[in-house]
């Protein structure tokens, strides 16, 4: 016996030709409601192991590593498989690398970005969201298995977290963080997390995929704690009280490794139905809504050879927590008279919300970082994205002769970019109308202003974080920029002229996260429009209702009017004949 | 002396109404389309030109069978016979209150000027409009077929000027409605079917089947 089927039935009846055409005609597309079947609901998955049962996990934990041990004993083969991963690794071999010369892409092979700007010298603060222990400089060692950190994925208590600045460990004194506030943070009771083990879960994954760039929602604009235990109007797919999804059930993870974009490794090529069982991960929307997933609107589904699903169900970036868009490090280095960095709050500021009031507060200037600018239910930019992505990495030569305006670099609504100097794009997406694999995105673009060298042409690794032998020198301590350059770029075997200088860049963050209920949806005319189309910024092909021919559209209203003209003149002739005669 | 006769039967003015009717929305909602205006919204003025299209597309479709089974195709067969005369009317003539040259027939009830118009709309514009409104609405179809590779934007705009023609000749058609026996004779006759003859106009061109039609 199956469960039994309670399938409601409100198909639509066959209605007569003129009424179904009005229907389709007036009824708004949120009243085309597809039919819903109230399959009934399996039961919670259940684990065939109680963790606290087992004998090697009874036991008080010191360290992290010795969990990990206790971990292996059972669980032989997890850290090998763990150590496959970029979530280990933190590097991949470069997409397009078929040279063989060890051109590699990853946090740990060098990539910068215009957040924290690199990895290279500051790793006991970065690598508390690597996925191990004692990540605290280029001497960690990889293949020790103990250097796995299995709690950071697969906690279900919620209370096990690495302290920010140790390398990846979880503190096991209370320690103060942040720095100087006087709050406390207790140790996790490790053992404790330890017998409550289980699957990963939004929880776990945004503990550090949320908080990327510094802080909550930073980083990527789709991605912050609202996630945890979202409602439908957050995402709708995670709806906590709907469909509940987990990060894995579109991330498909097979022995440990997690499906995903990483830097130019597409996360998915094709874009097609993904049938249950398939050795193959259902990262797009494709691999369960299929090519053509508009029921009732059929002339939607003409939009998926172009218009990803993105584009139109995530129409505003940072619908939950504010998200950044401008970093300035060039304004770092303000200090209050005791030495201590200044912060500024504000409330963000945002177009679409409809009040400013629960508007949250930001930090908007921080002597350690600089000056933000931070957006708030605000509309995205749009790119032409294969799903390849092009990344630098420290070491790459940039050009500072042409001005942004000269290379394409555009404003985004939150900035303060000069386009008269120079932009560099630390990442471009790949893709072009022509390009039958790019769809138009919703992208945010974060821009910002970070140091570089001007005679070597480099962007600058400087070492900002206090570690290690050097650690006087970090720029978290001394405030001072030569020196902390000099540091950064000597740890990262870059060569440094001594010269610095501050240097616009901008990167790209494809949105593919917080889809909306469908009746939050873009509307036609939100692109489809003469005047404020957000695709206003996409070039290079024709969209009706924005784009039109002046020469063609002025030869067209000139020849109506010329003809209305003409009636004119003829009518008024006739008519003053026809008087003259009238009186004659 | 003057006569009445039907010159318009019941489908004929039937296919003229509901013709007129869907070119003009046709017309508003394709350049609401078009971005020219906004007035039902871009999603519902799409929907309604797409709608409003199919049923053209089932009227030509009665509209030719009609044609066909009745012979009435015979009143476009385009002659110069008495051109002259219509061009001097409506340049000269019908400002020196000089009384219409064209008598309608049931057999002829075009004359020169409408006979190549309406063979030009009827063979050049509505065919070039309907096959480009195809192709645009099935744009995807065929671009997935290799065609139109740079996108939609180049029967958009042919689409385009296929309107500015029809909008052009629709105000030149209202217009001349009006130069009939009197300023309403010809809408009334287009409403009722029937029209009163003068027994001044010269009966031109004549018979579409005569013999003489056929050799000039």
């Amino acid at each position: 016996m199956g469960y039994p089927e309670t399938r409601t039935n409100n198909a639509r009846v066959c209605k007569p030709g003129f009424r179904l055409l009005l229907a389709l005609i007036l009824a708004p597309p949120a009243g085309l409601e597809a039919e819903h079947s109230s399959n009934p609901t399996l039961p919670r998955k259940q684990s065939t192991a109680n963790h606290e049962r087992f004998a090697a996990l009874k036991t008080e934990f010191k360290s992290g590593p010795e969990v990990t041990t206790a971990c292996l004993s059972c669980h032989t083969e997890a850290a090998k498989q763990m150590m496959q991963t970029t979530h280990w690794t933190w590097r991949a071999r470069a997409g397009g690398d078929t040279t063989g010369t060890n051109h590699w892409i990853g946090k740990g092979a060098g990539v910068v970005n215009n957040y924290c700007l690199a990895v290279d010298s500051n790793e006991p603060r970065c690598t508390s969201c690597h996925a191990g222990y004692g990540w605290k400089d280029k001497r960690f060692d990889f293949t020790n298995e103990q250097n796995v950190d299995c709690l950071v994925c697969h906690d279900t208590t919620g209370t096990y977290h690495k302290f920010p600045t140790d390398a990846g460990h979880p503190n096991n004194v209370a320690k103060e963080w942040p720095k100087g506030s006087g709050k406390m943070v207790a140790p996790p009771d490790l053992g404790e997390v330890a017998r409550h083990v289980g699957r990963t879960s939004r929880a776990t994954c945004g503990g550090c995929h949320f908080f990327g760039g510094g802080s909550e929602g930073v980083k990527h604009g789709v991605l912050d704690a609202s996630l945890v235990k979202p409602e439908r109007a957050v995402d709708v797919h995670m709806n906590a009280s709907g469909a509940n999804f987990s990060c894995t059930e579109c991330h498909t993870t097979v022995n440990h490794q997690i499906a995903g974009r990483y830097y130019d490794h597409a996360g998915y090529e094709k874009r097609e139905f993904v049938m249950r069982g398939v050795p193959q991960s259902a990262l797009g929307c494709e691999s369960c809504h299929g090519n053509a997933p508009h029921r009732h609107q059929a002339k939607l589904n003409d939009h998926t050879d172009k218009v990803a699903c993105q584009t139109c169900h995530i129409p505003l970036l940072a619908r939950a927590k504010p998200t950044k868009m401008w970093w300035d490090w060039s304004q770092a280095g303000r200090l209050d008279a005791a030495g201590k960095p200044l912060v500024e709050k504000a409330r963000v500021s945002s177009d679409t919300a409809a009040s400013s009031d629960g508007a949250p507060e930001v930090v908007v200037y921080d002597g350690m970082k600089g000056s933000f600018i931070w957006a708030w239910k605000a509309v995205p930019e749009y790119a032409w994205f294969n799903n390849h992505l092009r990344q630098m990495v420290q070491g790459d030569r940039i050009d500072d002769t042409l001005s942004g305006a000269q290379t394409g670099a555009t404003h985004g609504e939150s900035d303060r970019l000069d386009l008269s100097k120079p932009v560099v794009r630390i990442n471009e997406l790949e893709g072009g109308y022509h390009d039958p694999q790019a769809r138009i995105w919703p992208v945010k673009i974060h821009r910002g202003i970070q140091p570089y060298d001007p005679v070597n042409k480099l962007l600058i690794v400087p070492k900002l974080f206090p570690s290690g032998t050097n650690a006087d020198r970090a720029y978290w301590k001394s405030y001072q920029w030569p020196q902390a350059i000099e540091a950064g770029m000597r740890y990262a075997g870059l060569p440094y002229s001594g010269r610095y200088g501050w240097i616009q860049t901008m990167m790209y963050w494809p949105l593919p996260h917080m889809v909306v209920p469908k009746e939050q949806s873009l509307e036609c005319a939100d692109c489809h429009r003469p005047a404020g189309s957000r695709l206003a910024g996409l070039g290079g092909f024709y969209l009706p209702a924005r784009d039109r021919n002046r020469v063609l559209d002025w030869s067209g209203w000139l020849a109506s009017l010329g003809t209305l003209g003409a009636v004119v003149v003829h009518g008024g002739l006739r008519f003053y004949c026809w008087r003259k005669r009238g009186k004659a | 002396m003057s006569k009445r006769v039907l010159i318009y039967t019941r489908f004929n003015r039937f296919w003229h109404w509901s013709q007129a009717v869907l070119v003009i929305l046709l017309g508003v909602t394709g350049f609401e389309v078009h971005g020219t205006f906004s007035l039902f919204g871009f999603q519902r003025a799409v929907t309604l030109h797409n709608w409003l299209a199919g049923a053209f597309g089932v009227l030509v479709a009665f509209a030719i069978f009609w044609h066909f089974t009745t012979d009435q195709w015979r009143h476009y067969t385009p002659t110069r016979r008495h051109l002259r005369e219509m061009v001097h009317y409506y340049l000269r003539g019908i400002f020196q209150g000089e009384h219409h040259p064209f008598k309608k027939t049931e057999l002829s009830k075009l004359n020169p000027l409408q006979r190549l118009t309406y063979l030009s709309l009827n063979l050049l514009i509505f065919p070039i409009q309907g096959l480009l409104g195809l192709a645009y609405f099935y744009y995807d179809d065929l671009a997935a077929q290799g065609f139109l590779r740079d996108g939609v934007g180049g029967v958009a705009q042919i689409h385009t000027v296929g309107a500015f023609a029809l909008l052009a000749f629709l105000i030149a058609h209202m217009y001349l409605t009006t130069t009939g026996e009197t300023l309403t004779s010809n809408l009334k006759a287009m409403l009722t079917g029937w029209e009163t003859i003068s027994a001044k106009a010269v009966p031109v061109p004549p018979k579409p089947s005569s013999p003489e039609t056929r050799a000039g």
